[in-house]
């Protein structure tokens, strides 16, 4: 067969659908295989009881409880900073020194593998400041952990706001401050919520620095300052130390479903949030 | 008349690049002042320098003086968000914001903080029947300013301006994207203007000036080369270089 245009048209095309067909089809085989095996273990009592004999019997309610908190703690640490850093590259500087520092030491902490986010919070946070294997220690780390993602996705968000939306602002009598909370924000939102999203699933999902940090305490926290087990850590230890593959299944259903329930009502209360913005 | 403007020895720099040369011009209360000339004769920037949005470029440098009322507007004790209010600007391509045509409107007098509800919802009716755009969107106040035409776009623009009550109105080649039809109404609206407004335009053609200007100034590479009253620039131009451009020989 010559090559013509439409035959490499057609061609090209058919591999794009393959592709874009198999990444899918993992995926959602992924999807299936864990629901598939982990539904029938989920019941009222799977969640809303404390795990009994490391997990061989019993719920999963103290590490969701514990994967929650750690997160929610994690991500309003890490919000303010992540933004307010965000809109400091963004809006404030001129490409100096100082953002070329800021942005270089993001970039590398966003290759940094979690395991030395761990050891840096079982140092500093357990050690140096004794808050000992808590939930505290596991945001803290965390939060930290998800600073470079959440200010790459919002400084991204930020920048490609058009700079016509700026220019008119100011035209109109608009200081900076005016500026970036009417004009920049509102177009900007969606995408900073979309950062803090991703930050959230990796929150949910993070094993190794929670491990260091936040310990593997079974018991229902009562505190920040409690030890607790995150979903993934009890998953890795039921499934590594040989104690349940059943209720390790449970966990990982419940672990996505966690993950799709967060990211449908993040979803929503964007939509509800910018559509009363405006 | 009393003289709006006046411009003393203005020179402007991008970084090393000079873009305008030495300039002196007064512009006059109540008129239409045009700017003409082809790309790159410093128009925008003259008219950007006038409310300080050139501030906002890196990299410029401003000598000489520009007085607004008496007052010269580079003064350190002057506020910039005032003076922006009260010389306003419509841009080349029509900019709403991602938001409401009330809201858009609404803008600037929000910003400023000196209207209740009810003010505000009459500065925003006046400025839309002032830009002649009323009559189209009274009744959809809420709609996305997105969803209008390019024309009915720009004569938001324009409203928007107009809701700052301004004194003094900048039009960057308002209607280069327009059709036929919109670009008269917003003629039609300036020369109706000009009663309240000083107004200073940058029209996109040689014709637009002739049809609404009360005195034409022809800018070439920065340099001002003639300025005069409409009929006095258009019949019996000084310089050659606005005779061949006005006759269409260049730009």
């Amino acid at each position: 067969m010559r090559i013509t245009a439409r035959n490499a048209e057609k061609t090209a095309k058919i591999l794009i659908w393959t592709i874009a067909l198999m990444v899918i089809a993992v995926l959602i085989f992924i999807i299936i295989f864990i629901l598939y095996r982990g539904l029938p273990v989920i019941n009222w009592n799977f969640l809303t009881e404390i795990p009994r004999r490391s997990g061989r019997e019993g719920g999963i309610a103290s590490p969701i409880i514990g994967t929650l908190s750690v997160t929610a703690l994690a991500v309003l640490i890490a919000m303010p900073f992540g933004v307010g850093t965000a809109f400091y590259l963004a809006e404030y500087t001129k490409g100096g020194i100082i953002t070329r520092i800021i942005r270089f030491c993001t970039e590398s902490l966003a290759g940094i593998p979690s395991i030395i986010y761990g050891l840096f919070g079982f140092i500093f946070f357990l050690d140096v400041l004794g808050l000992g294997w808590s939930i505290l220690s596991g945001g803290l780390t965390v939060a930290i952990m998800i600073l470079p993602t959440l200010i790459r996705t919002a400084e991204e968000s930020i920048r490609s706001v058009p700079k016509s939306y700026r220019e008119v602002s100011f035209s109109l009598g608009g200081t900076k401050w005016q500026t970036i909370r009417k004009a920049v924000v509102p177009s900007a939102i969606r995408g900073i919520a979309n950062g803090i999203i991703l930050s959230v699933g990796r929150c949910v999902a993070e094993t190794a620095a929670l491990i260091m940090t936040a310990g593997y305490e079974l018991i229902m926290p009562r505190s920040v300052f409690d030890s607790s087990r995150s979903l993934a850590v009890h998953f890795y230890t039921l499934v590594m130390d040989g104690i349940s593959e059943r209720n390790a299944y449970g966990t990982a259903a419940v672990l996505i479903i966690l993950v799709f329930f967060i990211n449908v009502v993040a979803n929503m209360l964007i939509n509800r949030f910018v559509a009363k913005g405006r | 008349m009393a003289d709006k403007i006046v411009i003393n020895d203005l020179n402007f720099y991008y970084n090393q690049k000079q873009a305008i040369n030495n300039l002196n011009m007064s512009i006059p209360a109540n008129e239409i002042f045009s700017v003409i000339g082809p790309a790159n004769s410093g128009i925008t920037t003259l008219l950007r320098t006038l409310n300080r949005l050139c501030d906002l470029t890196p990299g410029i440098r401003i000598e000489g003086e520009i007085q607004l009322d008496n007052q010269s507007i580079y003064a350190p004790e002057v506020s910039v968000t005032e003076l922006r209010r009260r010389v306003g600007i419509v841009f080349d391509v029509p900019t709403p914001l991602p938001m409401s045509i009330f809201d858009n409107i609404a803008y600037g007098p929000r910003l400023a903080r000196k209207k209740n509800k009810k003010a505000l919802a009459e500065t925003v009716e006046l400025a839309l029947r002032q830009a002649a755009l009323w009559e189209e969107v009274k009744d959809r106040l809420k709609i996305q300013a997105m969803s209008l035409s390019g024309g009915q776009q720009q004569r938001l623009c324009l409203a928007r301006v107009l809701a700052l009550e301004p004194e003094v109105i900048l039009l960057d080649r308002p209607c280069s994207g327009l059709d036929p039809i919109s670009t008269a109404k917003i003629e039609e609206s300036l020369t109706e203007l000009k009663k309240q407004f000083t107004i200073i335009i940058s029209p996109h053609n040689t014709q637009q000036a002739a049809r609404i200007s009360d005195r034409v100034a022809f800018m070439l590479m920065g340099n001002l080369i003639e300025e005069g009253a409409n009929m006095e620039v258009f019949s019996s131009p000084k310089d050659r270089r606005t005779s061949d451009y006005i006759t269409g020989r260049f730009g």
